[in-house]
């Protein structure tokens, strides 16, 4: 292992214990959570891995108190993160809404499975994409990244930690049971080729600090607890000082600001995979484990002679409803496949403003979609 | 193994009996071993041990994207249970492996071949019931040839933990040569019965 306690090399682990590589060669240095299935590997990678890179490891009561716990460590000047499944996340909420409105840099992963409620313990599930964007009460925009291996577990924990010291707010992974659990090929990379970020720290002196002043780039500064700056900390609407200022101007310019730091960068933030999208007239859009089958059933029809694409969603939140309007223009329609009755296919079809129909292909949760009930939807518009 | 050709696996039996871990020392060989690619998923239920559970391993020469199991062609059967569950999916020409003394199963479909091995029994001779997973390991390397006998071994070596390694190894070396064994007769008989 290396002074950064990075372990490079090849492995065969699974998508929970790539995501807790991911999180350590990211920087991550604290992780609060409370076990659940299927993100249980997760919390029992990091309670091993940590200690042995002088991180902090702690099982908290409850969802709340770890969602609590890595605002702190946070403010603390620790990268932080937990990791939960669907009941968990619903407890987490309220902190989530803490975090965006104290603009706390963390991470949280959410393996989904079957809900609502407990649900499917073990088995699949994506219906809490809706959740992630909207769980918390308030307006704010949400960072929600969607793997869908191992490798991309790795590689998308640390542009969480990235992204969430970027823009100074809790970065959510939405992973799937079935890429938690399956094990492949995961390759850590030498400590030099991995890009860590760091939040930007204030470069005036304590006198006069404003800790809640943004520049251009509308995300101040963020100075930490023993750093010698006074800092106030809370979840009411709040003046650049940090200070309660419970009125509907402040209000008006902080949550605009909470939002704008995101939707001005949107094209910064966003991923999409395409595959086989020159001269597509269907469109299949996928994430998380839903885009492999996606992408095996888009295989077997190009070998067909079908005209039919995929958009893979890495990033499903801020959604990419740019490239889904252009996209909308010149096809028939869009295939959504997804462990849900539908949510990703409703913004799809809000994007594509009529101009191309949108199929949502539902599945409860619990069992995934075989490349056959995808091949099928397709063929109803390229027979 | 080209590009396109896909090997399934399906190791299935109760929780408890180590069904997960094969699974994995299986994708692992293939993975890290072989220069394969390997996708190893696994299904179980909310119980800490018993109840049915598989483990899923998919083997190819090149990318997997659809990872799950829909026919294997190497089913390996440890309980009851899991026959029930897992014993009528399997491909036209499978090979179906079981623990004798734990699956109750005489005949195969048609195209399909049978392997039984007294895995749990043999485990128990080598003192511990516990290692009769990496008697089946050994068994469905020599049996299959899925992956070599040395990709298999450096796998489980990767994933058993320090100390247990003489046990683990003995336990393996036991299915391999039962395997082994069955294999010959097999082609022995055939040798002598020419159809």
């Amino acid at each position: 292992m290396s002074d950064s306690g990075i372990l490079t090399g090849e492995y065969f682990i699974n998508g929970d214990e790539a995501c807790a590589e991911g999180a350590i060669a990211a920087g991550c240095r604290f992780f609060a959570g409370y076990p659940i299935t299927p993100a249980t590997e997760i919390a029992e990678r990091m309670a091993r891995r940590l200690p042995q890179v002088q991180g902090i490891c702690i099982q908290m009561e409850d969802e709340i108190a770890s969602m609590a716990a890595i605002l702190g460590a946070s403010w603390g000047g620790t990268k932080s993160m937990t990791a939960t499944s669907g009941p968990g996340f619903s407890l987490m909420m309220e902190n989530i809404g803490l975090g965006m409105m104290t603009e706390t840099p963390c991470v949280i992963v959410n393996i989904m499975r079957g809900g609502p409620s407990t649900g499917l313990p073990t088995l699949v599930g994506q219906a809490d994409v809706m959740q992630a964007r909207w769980g918390s009460h308030g307006d704010y925009e949400v960072i929600a990244l969607s793997p869908s291996s191992p490798q991309e577990m790795f590689n998308l924990t640390i542009e969480a930690f990235n992204l969430s010291e970027i823009y100074r707010l809790p970065v959510l992974i939405l992973g799937d049971e079935l890429v938690g659990h399956m094990s492949e090929k995961v390759i850590i990379p030498p400590s030099d080729q991995i890009h860590q970020v760091s939040r930007v720290r204030p470069s005036q002196s304590p006198d006069g600090y404003l800790p809640f002043m943004a520049g251009d780039n509308l995300v101040p500064p963020m100075a930490c607890a023993g750093e010698g700056y006074h800092v106030h900390v809370t979840g009411l609407t709040h003046d650049e000082q940090g200070y309660p200022q419970t009125t509907a101007q402040v209000h008006e310019r902080l949550v605009r600001r909470l939002a704008d730091k995101i939707r001005h960068n949107t094209s910064k933030i966003i991923q999409v995979e395409e595959f086989e999208t020159a001269n597509s007239e269907v469109m299949v859009v996928a994430y998380g484990c839903t885009s492999r089958t996606a992408r095996e059933a888009v295989q077997i029809l190009r070998s067909e002679g079908k005209k039919v694409g995929l958009l893979r969603l890495i990033t499903l939140w801020p959604f990419p409803e740019e490239r889904i309007r252009q996209v909308a223009q010149g096809i028939k329609a869009f295939i959504v496949p997804e462990i849900n009755y539908g949510q990703i296919a409703y913004e799809v079809e809000r994007c594509s403003q009529g101009r191309a129909e949108t199929v949502l292909l539902p599945l409860m949760g619990g069992a995934i979609h075989t490349p056959e009930n995808i091949m099928e939807a397709v063929k109803e518009y390229l027979p | 193994m080209n590009s396109t050709q896909k090997t399934e696996i399906r190791l299935a039996g109760f929780g408890g009996q180590g069904i997960i871990l094969a699974g994995n020392i299986l994708g692992k060989a293939a993975s890290l071993y072989e220069q394969l690619q390997a996708v190893f998923t696994q299904s179980y239920g909310p119980e800490a041990r018993g109840g049915a559970c598989s483990a899923d391993v998919i083997i190819s020469g090149g990318a997997i994207y659809y990872p799950r199991v829909s026919l294997p062609q190497i089913l390996v059967l440890m309980s009851e249970e899991a026959k029930s569950t897992y014993g009528r999916q399997m491909s036209d020409q499978a090979m179906v492996l079981i623990d004798e003394d734990l699956v109750q199963m005489d005949t195969v479909p048609e195209g399909c071949l049978l392997f039984k091995i007294p895995a749990t029994r043999l485990a128990e001779k080598l003192g511990r019931k516990i290692v009769a997973n990496i008697v089946m390991l050994g068994f469905i390397t020599s049996v299959t040839k899925v992956v070599s006998y040395e990709a298999m071994k450096q796998a489980l070596f990767d994933s058993i933990p320090s100390g247990t390694e003489e046990l683990n190894l003995k336990a393996f070396e036991k299915g391999y040569e039962y395997g082994k064994q069955i294999k010959k007769q097999e082609s022995e008989s055939r040798s002598q019965n020419p159809e």
